[in-house]
Parts: structure tokens; sequence; C-alpha cells
């Protein structure tokens, strides 16, 4: 008698412990999603099948029976990553409505996620290789850790242009034709001459001299730290900063912060000639869904530039300790790699998509319009140069990226020497990475 | 019956033990624990880098002589003097004016009240949204140079943000209006505790009102001075948000807005580095008492 109570006891404790099992794998009610602003929430609101908005002013939402929550953390100052940095350590403690699912990370600071523990393998979600074959190498680059493992994905390929303002072209270079307007900014010296005549004709070559920073801070020959933790600038930021003081002191551009309402008023009026941007640039800052905006009235037309480079992006990474491993997959390979979906970004979004495909169907297509840029097609521009793009990232780029144009800023306007602004940078920058090795 | 009574003390007493503990457990938990901490955790190297905490590690005086050694500590001090001082000298002559007017019975001002409460108005307002609208009015295209490209003053937008003696007078300027009307209120309680007797009897002896001001008013105001001097002086080592929103957060041009608790900021935003900053609030601890001790001996010294 007594064994077979026994023995029931140990079935039923056998047959509870395997039903518990199953429910513990059963998928969390709450998707939470970190974003530092709403660029992938808005193509998260408008392509996820079945995401019903509950509430208008956060856009939390529903999928089914799960509940989405948006954590929005501005980006400035390292502002996003300190509180994307409290949601990550926190994940293991964290009850299941609390759990980050998901969060996207920026070029400048991918690898920090990417080197740590806090972002998944996508391969241990069930996505392969294969699954993302169509995308460009160099956006795999940046969340493939030491390891060799991809931790992250984006639906954005970010090759960057010079968008110029055709009223103006007109008027001083006589043409708006994309391809004669290339061959007064071809390379720098003749982007300089060019310069000299628009500011004659009373106008700004850029609105700051942080326009032209990433088309020589993402061409550089070495990362800002190297593997020792060494910190060095780069021969070619070294020909911005020399290349900007003259600019600024011909009176070419100015000093103004980028995002700034100084530096966003060559968006309005014809002031400013060209701004340096990637599609995302032209779909999101341009103040396009403004109807007095240039960008609205199509005035704006786009070449490749002095230099091919690339600007930004967002990738969308999974959280480890997620609740959510079966939807956030879904999720990562629905946004980022159903070529349907990446159509409609393209011609709704005008953004420059991951998809080799997809970028090759509308580079061909002469059908294709790009309203902000009067109608002309600049796929066939963004899609040059992605294949040829050259990496040197560091975990610290962040923060040397801003440090280095706000320093810079007291060398250009004249309250600094060189010397002096370098020095401030150095601090600043071990200020924030106190392991770092910097010159004296 | 002796005995009883004395029971009934002790009873008390306990009470009066247990009424204090709120106090004392809020206390020790979030003035005592944090004070001890920061001293300690200044020997020691301790910061965060790339999610990665670094140490607790001892490392002795370290800190201390890195923050001097590289001059960090002189240079933001001076900065917060000056934009101190800046503030504080047309505050305190502004205020000491006011305040006499306000308390002369003779002047009978109207709506003295009125006055009294928009004068303190401006220090209702955060002192983060204030520099915010500063930032915004003195923008090189924002409405202070359209109004004075308009009307010709100047040729073309001056960067006011860019010019140091600018960016500090603006600080200063912000500062000035924030806490003129919390000094006037100050100083006007001090000028009406004086017995206005004196006052009658300076009348009856026909001093005038400048004599009144120096020979009565202000030597009998002299503790009311002294703790307007200090807590102000306190304050304005402590200044933070004004500058730091106003230069967003890099103290530019060139640092000459970064102030001490900004220098103490920066090495808290991004890299959590507890060690340094511990150091850093030690010093300005030490500071902020050495100069309260200097400002309260000469302003108190008896002649």
């Amino acid at each position: 008698m007594k064994m077979k109570l026994l023995c029931v006891l140990l079935s039923t404790a056998m047959v509870t412990a395997l039903l518990a099992g199953c429910s513990g794998e059963k998928e969390g009610q709450t998707l939470n999603i970190c974003v530092w602003n709403d660029e992938f929430q808005t193509r998260f609101i408008d392509y996820y099948p079945g995401y019903e908005i509950t509430d208008e002013t956060t856009k939390s939402g529903k999928i089914g029976d799960v509940t989405v929550n948006w954590f929005v953390y501005p980006n400035e100052g390292a502002n996003y990553q300190d509180n994307l940095d409290r949601h990550l350590q926190a994940n293991a403690d964290a009850s299941a409505d609390e759990i980050i699912d998901l969060y996207c990370i920026e070029a400048d600071y991918a690898l920090k996620y990417v080197n740590s523990d806090y972002s998944m393998n996508l391969a241990d979600l069930g996505i392969t290789a294969a699954d993302l074959s169509d995308q460009y190498k160099y956006t795999q680059d940046i969340v493939t850790d030491a390891n060799g493992a991809l931790k992250g994905s984006s639906w954005q390929a970010c090759s960057a242009l010079l968008i110029y303002n055709r009223a103006i072209a007109k008027e001083v270079l006589g043409t708006d034709d994309p391809a004669e307007v290339q061959t007064y900014v071809s390379d720098w010296d003749t982007y300089n001459d060019t310069a000299a005549k628009i500011a004659e004709a009373g106008y700004l070559m850029t609105a700051s001299v942080n326009d032209t920073y990433r088309t020589f801070s993402n061409n550089v020959s070495k990362p800002w730290v190297d593997a020792d933790g060494n910190l060095s600038i780069d021969a070619n930021i070294e020909k911005w900063i020399d290349m900007s003081a003259e600019q600024v002191a011909n009176g070419y551009t100015t000093t103004n912060d980028l995002w700034g309402d100084d530096w966003a008023k060559g968006f309005y009026n014809d002031e400013v000639f060209c701004y340096f941007g990637p599609a995302w640039f032209i779909d999101f800052s341009m103040k396009v869904e403004e109807p007095t905006s240039i960008a609205a009235n199509g005035g704006w037309g786009a070449v490749a530039g002095p230099q091919g480079y690339y600007w930004g992006g967002t990738w969308v990474c999974a959280a480890t300790g997620t609740d959510n491993e079966e939807l956030v997959k879904d999720v990562i390979l629905t946004m980022t790699a159903d070529t349907a979906i990446l159509e409609k970004i393209v011609t709704e979004k005008r953004d420059c998509v991951n998809s080799k495909t997809v970028l090759e169907k509308f580079a061909a297509d002469t059908s294709y319009k790009n309203d902000v840029l009067g109608g002309q097609n600049p796929y066939a521009l963004f899609s040059a140069n992605l294949e040829s793009i050259n990496l040197q990232l560091s975990a610290y780029d962040q923060v040397c990226n801003e440090k280095m144009q706000s320093c810079m800023k007291n060398y250009f306007a004249g309250n600094a020497t060189k010397e002096e602004a370098l020095s401030q940078f150095y601090k600043s920058v071990k200020e924030a990475y106190p392991s770092l090795n910097v010159p004296e | 019956m002796k005995e009883a009574k004395k029971g009934n003390i002790v009873k008390y007493n306990k009470w009066g033990y247990i009424f204090l503990i709120p106090f004392v457990v809020v206390y020790l938990v979030f003035q005592v624990y944090p004070l001890v901490s920061t001293i300690f955790f200044s020997f020691f190297e301790y910061y965060e880098e790339n999610l990665a905490v670094v140490g607790p590690t001892w490392n002795n005086f370290e800190h201390y002589i890195q923050i001097f050694s590289d001059g960090s500590i002189v240079k933001y001090a001076e900065n917060t003097i000056i934009m101190w001082l800046m503030g504080f000298i047309p505050q305190i002559l502004v205020s000491l004016l006011l305040g006499a007017w306000f308390s002369d019975t003779r002047l009978h001002l109207k709506a003295a009240g009125f006055f009294k409460a928009v004068i303190y108005l401006p220090n209702l307002i955060m002192a983060s949204a204030f520099a915010m609208l500063f930032f915004t009015l003195f923008a090189s295209s924002g409405p202070i140079n359209s109004i004075l490209v308009d009307l010709k003053i100047l040729d073309q937008p001056f960067r006011f943000l860019e010019n140091i003696l600018a960016t500090r007078t603006l600080v200063a300027f912000m500062n000035f209006i924030m806490w003129f009307g919390n000094t006037t209120i100050l100083l006007m309680a001090g000028m009406m505790g004086i017995d206005p007797s004196l006052f009658e009897a300076a009348e009856v002896d026909g001093a005038t009102s400048t004599q009144v001001f120096f020979r009565i008013t202000l030597p009998l105001l002299r503790p009311i001075l002294v703790y307007v001097a200090i807590t102000s002086l306190v304050g304005g080592l402590q200044m933070f948000d004004v500058p730091e929103i106003l230069t967003e957060s890099t103290g530019d041009p060139n640092e000459c807005a970064k102030t001490l608790i900004m220098y103490l900021n920066s090495q808290i935003s991004v890299s959590k580095n507890y060690g340094l900053a511990g150091a850093i609030s030690v010093v300005l601890f030490v500071l902020t008492g050495a100069l309260s001790m200097l400002v309260f001996w000469v302003t108190n010294k008896k002649e």
C-alpha cells in the first residue's frame, strides 16, 4: 500500500513537472522594446501584421494577446545607452512583464552590445544565414561579434549622398541636373571651389561643418580606439578639422550644431546649398511632412558627392532573457528580411532598404520617382557603394564622434587653438572612458 | 509615590525616542550613509565601461592627485566663482535698494505687495526651463538676434553662445533674475526687524536717506547680510542646471561656463566613475566649508 502510494505520488510529480516544463516554455504576454526615436516604431506600426495600437500617446498596443510596450529614450550624450544598460542589466531579475525583449542600436555603439552577453545570437533564435542572405555584408559585419556570431539585423542600408538645393544649383551653377552638379563636387578640391562660388552668391555651402563630418569619419583607416585601448585621431579626421577651419574662416559654412534650429533653416528657405545624408535623412530629417519645406515641394537633388560613405542605421537586437523568442524571431524576420515589406518601405518611406534584390529592382525601375528629390530615382546611387563600405568600428565611437564635433567647435569659432581643442577632446573622452590611453 | 513618578518620566522619555526614530532613520539612510560611502569610494578605482564594472580597487590618493595635477578643479572653480560673482554683486545691490524702498514707510509705495510677488516669480520657474528659454532666445536665429538685426543695431546675428563673455553674462544674468527676489525678501525681513525708533531719531536729527541707509540700516543688517552671502555662496558653488542646459552639457565656449558640479557630472554621466566623482565631491565639500567660514569671518569681524 505504502509502495503504491509512493508510486502514485512519484508519477504525479513527474507529470506535473512535465506539464510545468511545457508551461515554462509558453511565450510571455508582454513584448518590451527599447528605441531612441520613432523610426523603428513607425515602421513597426505601419507594417507589422496584426499590430493594433491601444494607446495613441505611447503607441503601445497588442499583437494578438501579447501587449507591446515602447521605451523611448533620446540618443544624445549616451543617454539612450545609459537607460538601455539599466534595462538590460535588470533583465535577469525582472518579472515576465518587465523583461526587455527587443532593442535597437546604432553603428556608433553597436560593438558594445554585440560583444556583450546582453544580445542574443540570432542563430539561437532559429534565424539562419540563409534567411538574411539578401542583406548587404557591411550591415552584418557591424553586428557580428568577435566569435563570428550574428547578433542583430537591420532593414536599412545607409550609404549616403550629397543632397543639393536645386534652386541654388540652377542660379549659381546654371544647372540642376544631377550628372552635371556632380562634376562641381566630384572631389574635395572642386567641392571647395564650388563652395567659394556659392558663398559669393550669398548662400552657405553647408549648414554646419558637421554636415561633412561623417564623410570623413566613416572613411577612416583605423578605428578611434585600437585593441590595446589607445585613442588616436585618424588622418582623415585631421583632414576634416583643417578643411572645416578653412571653410568657416571663408564663410562657406557655420559652427551650428547638427539638428538645431539654426542648422535646419536650410530645409525651409533657399539658404544652404547642400546637406549630406543617407536615405533616412531625406525621409526622416528634412521636414518633408511640413508643407512649406523645400522637401515637400521636391526642391532637392542627390549626387554621390566627393566621397562615398555610410551614416548610421538602426539594428534590431534580441535581448538575452527574452520570454518571447518566437515573436522576437518573427519581428526580426518580418521587419528586416521580408521583401514585400521592404518594398513598401521603399515606396512609402523613401528608405534605402537592406536587400540586394529590392535595391536592384528599384535602381532599374525608371518609373520610380522620389518626390523629395524632384522625381529623381536615387537607388542606383545608393546601391553603388554599398558593397565597398569600409568599416573601422570601436565600442567608443558615439562619444568620440560627439566630442570631436563639440570640442572642435571651439577651434572653428576662434575661442581655442587647435591644440587646446584637441586636448579638451582627449580629456572629455577620458572622462567617459577612464580606462583608455590618451595622448598627453 | 516617589517611585511611581520616576516611572512616568522614563515612559515619556521612551516616547520622545520613538518620535525621533523616523528622522534618525531618514538621516542615517539618506545623509550619513551616502556621505560616508562617497568619502570611502573616493579612494577606490570604481567605474563602469561598456557594460562591465571596473573595481572597486583601492588606489590611495590617486584621484585627489589627478584632479589637482591636471588643474581641472582650479579651472572649474574659477569659472564657478566668476559667474557667481557676476550674478551676486548686482543681485545684492539691487536687493538692498529694493529692500530699502519696500521697507521705507515714508515712501508710501503703492501696490508694494504686488511688486514683492512679481520680483519673486522668476524663482518659481524651473531653472532648466528658464535656461531652455534663454537658449532659444539667444540662438543665432532666435528672437533677440532678429530684433537686433531688424533694428539695424547689428549687421548680422551675433553668436552669443560662442562668445565667452556673453555666455558667462547670460548665466550670471539668469541667476540674478532668479534669485534677486528671494534676496530682497530676506533683506526686507531684516530691515523691518530694525527698531523704527532709530529711523525716527535719525529723521529728527536731520539725517538724509543716504545717511540713514549707510549709518543705520546697513550696520544693523549685518547678520542677515552674512546669512545671504553664505547661502548664496553655497548655492553658487553648486551652480549646475542653468549652465548645463544653456551650453548643452559642454560648458563651451572653451569650457568657460563649466562649473564644478558640471565637472562632477561629466565623471558620472557615461562612466559612472564613482571613485573620481567621490574625490571631487570631497574637495567641493571642504572648499564650500572653508569659503563659508571665510565669508562668516570677514563679514562678522568685530571692529
